[in-house]
């Protein structure tokens, strides 16, 4: 890397080197067999340029040669944007964990017993189902150094364990999953177990729903497949910049309901979305989006912060390319409602598991429409079936803007959001007729 | 790779040349190179798989030897891959502009459609992606087969969004080739029409929601055959799982006789096109249904081999980090004989839908979504609406489809996502299509 750094130096005034290193072991169960068992491993190194005042930007995956990188960079310094921002000098770094040792202790033929398990414990509830697991394991390595002396670096350790699984009866599928990541060895099955078992239990008897507006409580799960998407474009500072972002004149305004907060949080410790420095060595944060209903912040990276005259939050993270504003681990406040009251409260609804298609309609205005691979009915306070060739259509900012309970518990769906059950209301379903 | 203890090795190699240059309205946001070099394993031990991926090329015989230890740990049964011939083969690329063009040259292009799109009035921003690559991929295996294949690939994506009044909305014009730079040459009059459909979209109302009689245009058609009909005809899907066999079982009928559904990469000058597949097996053309009934499915050797049926040539990986699975290359539905006119001429109440913003299944269930829409009455289209997301079952609704176009087109916009490996290049097309009772999302 300072080969890299010093290359770069000679062809252009400021210079930063990113590199990041990866181990990873997933195992995968096809059809409740093993079925393959993989080992990745991959470095990368991308070097960013300011030459003239514009930034310049290469990518290396596997070897290259310094000055090729720095050469490949400087070409394309003459088109690169601006440079509105200096490389962070040297910082001090919060001390967030996402490393554990204990990582390294888990072998393969732990791996495959974990998804054996699972699946043994599904297969004893229902012998017919079909399930596809992977049990993953990693370690992750990033440093950063720049002209200015600035350095950051550090290892993440990660596990994740997924299932799908798929059960069918004549022309019908049914499709269950859940899946759990930490920076811990996630060795105890049970969890997902539980909750596959839970939405099996649920969706054994299917049920016909009206066309109509109705009441939907979203579970976490649900949360994440139908209103995350448009949430997470609207509070990056880019398209808040841009103007492609609803919110970009409601800066300290009421826009969603008094019990709704959200914020971003890169330093809870061991979580997979954790970091102690973004993937341009500004220290992370955690960043409140929404206080009680008010939009209290967007999140930036360096560049786009310095063009909206603000400071980043830590939130610069790059996906092959240059930095972008991203989310980190998302968080829902929550409220105190059970589960169970928020059933026991709708005369006629929607339970909405999974949606799929929800993110492919217009979600710049927060519009959302989705398909309901897993639902359940609420008659009269309780669930009485599995919902199916049904869509469930809504606008975030409405639904959002007075929701009728937010849930006690919970959990973190798909290694970035924390979130309880939402219970709103004024959701159009559209159902298929006979 | 021979004499080792395996029934199967490949090695695969392969080096790539990446261009990307963003805009986000007026700001050209990223431009930028990657390189990359890397390979990988995989070995085959008794029906049991081992990979490994890595961009330390030295040490090869290390590299093998863990594969085939995995390998090792998930055998299972004796089982053979379905037979290929081995080939010994260089495939060059006859389209390799994108490395021929100069930064300055495709820069200027880019500079001139984003003109376009700032200077429509109401429109508030543009984001704009384009992407170049150029892919050299050494593949051998332990059966005697070496094959060099050389690809390109180019793809842009133009969006406008407008707004008014806190409401926000977009439309998207996405382009691809294989390389041919000329592809994404002189769109001016396509931007143009693009930015201001998202200016009209602002005042357009939104649908209501509810089952419709609905044409699609052959863009969202072909978006609507690869993910209501293509990813169930993968057989990676189906191999392992009775009930679905007995649900896929070849020769069911699916739709009417007039319906076929066509998947191959020898379908040549196609973004999903190519001569041999990801584990070397030629390319072909499949007739998926033919006359309304299923005819064949695509396969790996493996699917083959498992399912007693012939190999397709339709493993694919997206690159050395993935292993190839099972995927669509150039999926479309053939012509019929219908022109538009007559298509929507004795339709009193439907939706005509237009271009997409994406698309997904459950395999069961699919999603497909249209970035722009209008009534359709009295055989007349009406007025423009919202965008709609459209969903359907797929043993229900391609039988739904009463009436065919004579005007295919393909479309090379999308890419496809699948396991994890994601956009890999297709391409898709249809002519205009008819479908009763079509399910549209809405207020």
């Amino acid at each position: 890397m300072k080969k890299v750094l010093s290359q770069a130096k000679k062809m252009a005034e400021h210079a930063e080197v990113f590199q990041i290193s990866s181990k990873v072991t997933p195992v995968h169960f096809e059809a409740n067999l093993l079925k393959q068992i993989q080992s990745k491993e991959n470095v990368s190194t991308a070097l960013r340029l300011i030459k003239n005042g514009k930034v310049g930007f290469a990518q290396a995956n596997g070897s290259i040669e310094p000055k090729r990188l720095a050469e490949m960079a400087a070409e394309t310094c003459e088109f690169g944007m601006p440079a509105k921002f200096d490389f962070p000098k040297p910082k001090v770094y919060p001390k967030i964990e996402t490393f554990d040792s204990q990582i390294d202790n888990v072998t393969i033929e732990d791996m495959v017993k974990l998804g054996e398990q699972l699946i043994d414990s599904i297969r004893q509830h229902t012998p017919d189902i079909i399930c596809e697991v992977s049990a993953t394991k990693g370690i992750i390595s990033v440093d950063i150094i720049n002209s200015e002396g600035g350095e950051a670096s550090y290892s993440k350790s990660f596990f994740n364990l997924s299932l799908e699984g798929v059960l069918i009866k004549d022309e019908d599928m049914l499709f269950v999953g859940d899946s759990h990541s930490s920076c811990h060895p996630l060795l105890d099955f049970t969890p997902i177990a539980e909750e596959v078992i839970k939405q099996l239990e649920l969706a054994k008897r299917n049920v016909s729903i009206a066309t109509k507006q109705m009441p939907v409580i979203f579970t976490p799960h649900g949360v994440a497949s139908s209103l995350i998407a448009p949430l997470v474009s609207a509070f990056n500072g880019k398209l808040v910049l841009d103007g492609a972002s609803p919110l970009k004149n409601k800066l300290g305004e009421q826009v969603f309901d008094k019990k709704f907060s959200l914020w971003d949080d890169a330093t809870i410790p061991y979580q997979v979305a954790s970091y102690p420095s973004d993937d341009e060595g500004v220290p992370s944060q955690r960043t409140p989006l929404v206080d009680n209903g008010v939009v209290s912040h967007f999140f930036y990276d360096l560049q786009t912060a310095a063009l909206a005259n603000t400071q980043s939050t830590g939130n610069g993270s790059r996906h092959g390319g240059l930095p972008t504003p991203s989310p980190s681990s998302l968080v829902i406040g929550k409220g105190n409602i059970p589960f169970r009251d928020m059933v026991r409260d709708i005369k006629e609804g929607l339970v909405v598991e999974l949606l799929i298609g929800a993110e492919q309609g217009n979600i710049l205005n927060g519009d959302f429409s989705g398909n309901v691979l897993l639902g359940y009915k609420v008659e009269k306070g309780e669930i009485t079936g599995r919902v199916k060739d049904t869509m469930v259509s809504g606008n975030v900012y409405q639904i959002l803007k007075q929701i009728e309970a937010i849930g006690e518990e919970t959990r973190w769906v798909e290694g970035f959001l924390s979130t309880p059950c939402l219970y709103c209301t004024g959701l159009s379903i559209t159902t298929k007729m006979g | 790779m021979q004499g080792q203890a395996a029934d199967y090795i490949e090695i695969r190699l392969e080096e790539t040349r990446i261009t990307r240059i963003v805009y986000r309205g007026e700001r050209l946001e990223e431009v930028g190179r990657t390189s990359s070099l890397g390979g990988n394993v995989r070995a085959l031990v008794k029906g049991g798989w081992g990979f490994v991926s890595f961009n330390n090329i030295n040490k090869l015989r290390d590299k093998v030897d863990l594969a085939i230890r995995q390998a090792r740990l998930t055998a299972k049964e004796d089982f053979k891959l379905s037979q290929t011939e081995p080939a010994i083969d260089i495939v060059a690329n006859e389209k390799s502009e994108p490395m021929n063009t100069s930064l300055a040259s495709k820069k200027q292009l880019l500079d001139e459609y984003n003109d376009v799109i700032l200077g429509t009035p109401k429109i508030r921003t543009s984001n704009i992606g384009y992407y170049d690559s150029q892919r050299k991929i050494t593949f051998a295996n332990s059966e005697g087969s070496y094959i060099e294949q050389t690809k390109a690939d180019i793809n842009l994506r133009l969006t406008a969004i407008a707004s008014q009044d806190g409401q926000v909305q977009q439309v998207g014009l996405s382009i691809g080739s294989p390389g041919d730079f000329s592809a994404i040459n002189g769109l001016q009059e396509q931007v143009k029409q693009t930015a201001q459909r998202a200016v009209e979209l602002l005042s357009a109302p939104q649908a209501k929601g509810g089952e419709y009689i609905v044409v699609l245009d052959p863009v969202l058609a072909g978006v609507f055959v690869h993910e209501a009909f293509g990813h169930l005809s993968e057989a990676d899907h189906v191999y392992e799982n009775k009930r679905l066999q007995d649900i896929m079982v070849l020769g069911r009928r699916f739709g009417d006789k007039s319906l076929n559904i066509v998947d191959g990469a020898a379908v040549l000058g196609l973004r999903g096109s190519y001569k041999y597949d990801d584990e070397g097996v030629p390319a072909t053309k499949t007739y998926l249904i033919r006359e309304g009934t299923l005819e064949s499915r695509l396969h790996s050797r493996e699917t083959a081999a498992k399912m007693g049926e012939k190999t397709t040539g339709n493993a694919r990986a997206i690159s050395y980090l993935y292993p190839p699975i099972v995927r669509m290359t150039n999926t479309y539905i053939e012509p019929g004989t219908l022109s538009f006119e007559e298509i929507i001429s004795d339709i009193k109440e439907g939706i005509y839908a237009k271009d997409w913003y994406g698309g997904t299944t459950s395999l069961e269930m699919f999603t497909f979504s249209a970035s722009e829409a209008y009534m359709v009455r009295n055989g007349k289209i009406a007025e423009l609406l919202r965008p709609v997301v459209l969903s359907g079952n797929v043993f229900v609704t391609l039988d739904n489809i009463d009436a065919i176009g004579n005007d295919l087109k393909m479309n090379q916009g999308g890419g496809c996502g699948k396991g994890g490996q994601s956009p890999l290049p297709v391409a898709n097309g249809s002519p205009h299509i008819r479908i009763r009772r079509c399910l549209i999302g809405g207020s």
